[in-house]
């Protein structure tokens, strides 16, 4: 009985303190503004569409990998389909997390787009690199 | 994360030696784990003062910490004291579990405290966050392994890949993060119209 109780409490905390630790990371990038090159290549101006994430996931790959967000664009991606679970369920049940979940999954594709930005710009840097006698 | 690097040699050393299934491997891996669990909650215990510091609530603060520490530590011997067989290395896998528990819920009161002190620290923000992931999975991972004994590979699995998780974490938070970045925690909280 105590065992369940611990494994519902965790895995409330878990859910909660990885949507926090998710939002953190993308409220970072929230105010920054994407370079003129990404807002051509994506669409994206200043807010981005719920279905766009996969396209502008597929657009990252196409970039040479940067290993230090590697690990932050998991975390995203993971969000992102986590948000995709919940509209697909609960927010059948409760429609005001239609919204919400389309919000933050907006979001995650404006993250995405900052990093395929970043991407860019390292490429270029190497491409340079390359280029000097 | 330097005890942690140091455990992690002597259990490789330990395994080079005498083998995955030997006793010393058993033993070492599950007395290493109780002290490193410890050494994660004094962790925890001193971002606790980093976000009370104003307040000079420091002695206050160490004095709950170590009478927890020391209830959990009472309560997990009770509990072990209650089989008929009563080995140490049980009361060391207990006292993680309970520790673990322990540490969720704290983070969850310091999480509490951040959002209502408006603390805006990107870096520790991200900090607590990482640790509350930390927790949560190992005390969810020990309460299944509870639940079903059978799936302790499947346990042993996991808490090698969720034990991966806070030092990338860390590492991000420190390296990634700028110390004056900051961040508005209210905004991180779930609000839906």
């Amino acid at each position: 009985m105590i065992a369940v109780v611990i494994l519902a409490i965790s895995l409330v905390g878990f859910l909660q303190f990885f949507v926090f630790y998710c939002r953190s990371i993308i409220a970072a990038t929230a105010d920054q503004p994407l370079p003129k090159d990404v807002q051509d290549v994506t669409g994206i101006v200043r807010t981005a569409s719920p279905e766009e994430f996969s396209r502008v996931i597929q657009l990252l790959n196409l970039c040479p990998d940067r290993p230090e967000e590697r690990g932050q664009l998991r975390a995203v991606s993971a969000y992102y389909k986590f948000l995709g679970l919940i509209r697909s369920t609960v927010a059948m049940v409760i429609p005001s997390l239609k919204s919400w979940t389309d919000h933050e999954r907006g979001q995650c594709t404006y993250y995405a787009a900052v990093a395929l930005g970043r991407r860019i710009a390292f490429s270029r840097d190497l491409l340079a690199q390359q280029m000097l006698p | 994360m330097t005890a942690c690097a140091v455990s992690d040699l002597f259990r490789f050393r330990i395994l080079f030696h005498y083998g995955y299934s030997s006793k010393e491997y058993f033993y070492f891996y599950y007395y290493s784990d109780a002290l490193l669990t410890i050494v994660l909650y004094l962790a925890l215990i001193s971002l606790f003062v980093h976000v009370f510091k104003e307040m000079n609530a420091d002695k206050y603060l160490i004095f709950g910490a170590s009478f927890l520490l020391f209830a959990t530590a009472l309560f997990s011997y009770l509990v072990v004291a209650q089989s008929k067989v009563l080995h140490l290395s049980s009361f060391a896998v207990e006292l993680s579990q309970n520790l673990y528990f322990v540490g969720l819920v704290l983070t969850f009161v310091l999480w509490g405290a951040i959002l209502k002190l408006r603390e805006t620290r990107a870096r520790l923000v991200q900090i607590v966050l990482s640790l509350g992931i930390y927790f949560s999975l190992f005390a969810a991972n020990y309460a299944v392994c509870n639940l079903y004994s059978s799936s302790t590979w499947l346990s042993a699995a996991l808490s090698q890949l969720f034990g991966c998780l806070l030092p990338l974490a860390w590492a991000y938070a420190f390296w990634r993060t700028p110390e004056e970045s900051r961040l508005v925690p209210a905004r991180l909280a779930v609000s839906h119209r």
